[in-house]
């Protein structure tokens, strides 16, 4: 029962990105390309903040505590506040009156920072469809992942978490960082 | 599992001669399906009515079980108060109805009688527009403020969300019926 975790696939992949260094180090120090080292470094590194509104919580606390451990994955700390959090998990229904309170609890993350919709209602509302319910956090900040099921299976969070950990890989901190540098200067000063 | 009664339930005839015989032709309509007693009182008696279910010692319904309202759009009058009670000493359980008209939908509030009226009337205001005479602080309790009209009446349109932020993309395709 349970997942088999690949652990040795992990160590492979850590040397991988280490043995691009070249010429092979004497002693003492490695080189990496910049944005590999960093995007390698953060996709073990997430800080996750739960914004828990129905039942699919359940399931988020099961994939989060020994039987699925979700910090094999370098995933393992919660932080209730958003100005310590990299991951934004939208796990459960989202209502018209919480809307705002989702896109205040986004905007006050800081870059980098991603969104994972957990479950059918936060992918796109699930059976829902009336005058309360949101069809889907997409509607209201932007997602990276849409993990589905009613709720997911553990197995399913953790494949949507993967699937980020390789988006977060390719993301390349030199570009992004220069991107939103260019966005920055043009919201300052009207043109680039 | 039955608790231990002190006093025999009334009998529903008798119940409805009590009333009868304290506020006259009070009661619209009666029926008892199954053994679940209701009665449907004129809206205007509405306090009095329930105040003496609560009050008479040989009734004594003292808790408010459920309050709520039905919305049977298309008849006259449109809508219905329904209120369930119990008396704590007989087990007696008693169901008291009374019908809104549309045009004028305000009925007295039970906060008077029952302190946990108060949110279940906020939750009829909001779901239904009723208003209540007497509550102390009648708002939306489940709704928005800036959210318009009463999303459980049946003339409220199914699909129709009132968003509070600006959506990203379009919640439905423009033909689709809400």
């Amino acid at each position: 029962m349970g997942l088999n975790i690949d652990y040795e696939h992990l160590n492979q992949e850590l040397k991988d990105t280490l043995q691009k260094a070249r010429p092979a180090p004497p002693s003492g120090f490695v080189m990496a390309k910049l944005d590999e080292a960093i995007g390698w470094a953060r996709k073990y590194s997430i800080f996750q903040y739960p914004f828990v509104t129905a039942c699919c919580g359940m399931e988020f606390m099961s994939v989060a505590v020994s039987h699925y451990d979700i910090d094999r994955f370098g995933a393992g700390m919660p932080r209730f506040t958003p100005r310590q959090a990299d991951v934004l998990f939208v796990v459960g229904t989202i209502n018209h009156k919480q809307a705002p309170i989702l896109k205040r609890v986004y905007e006050q993350m800081c870059e980098p920072k991603w969104v994972i919709a957990f479950g059918a209602c936060a992918s796109s509302g699930g059976f829902y469809d009336n005058y309360t319910t949101v069809r889907g956090a997409d509607k209201i900040i932007p997602v990276d992942i849409y993990i589905p099921g009613c709720p997911p299976r553990p197995e399913a969070v953790l494949d949507g978490l993967i699937m980020l950990q390789a988006q977060i890989q390719q993301e390349g901190y030199m570009n992004k960082r220069k991107a939103l540098r260019k966005q920055g200067l043009k919201e300052l000063h009207g043109q680039p | 599992m039955a608790s231990p009664k002190t006093s025999a339930p009334v009998a529903f005839s008798s119940l409805l001669s009590v009333i009868k015989g304290h506020f006259g032709e009070v009661v619209l309509a009666h029926r008892s399906d199954f053994g679940d007693d209701t009665i449907v009182v004129q809206r205007e008696r509405w306090l009095d009515v329930l105040r003496f279910l609560k009050d008479a010692p040989s009734l004594a319904f003292n808790y408010l079980v459920d309050l709520t309202c039905v919305d049977y759009f298309g008849q006259e009058p449109r809508f219905e108060m329904v209120v369930h009670l119990l008396a704590f000493e007989s087990g007696k359980r008693l169901r008291v109805k009374a019908r809104i008209p549309e045009e004028d939908a305000t009925i007295a509030s039970l906060v008077p009688l029952w302190r946990s009226a108060n949110w279940l009337e906020r939750e009829v205001y909001d779901m239904f527009g009723i208003r209540f005479a007497g509550h102390p602080d009648l708002r939306r309790i489940l709704m928005y403020d800036e959210f318009e009209g009463y999303p459980l009446r049946k003339d409220y349109p199914l699909k129709k969300s009132q968003p509070r932020v600006p959506l990203l993309s379009p919640e439905r395709e423009e033909e689709e019926e809400i």
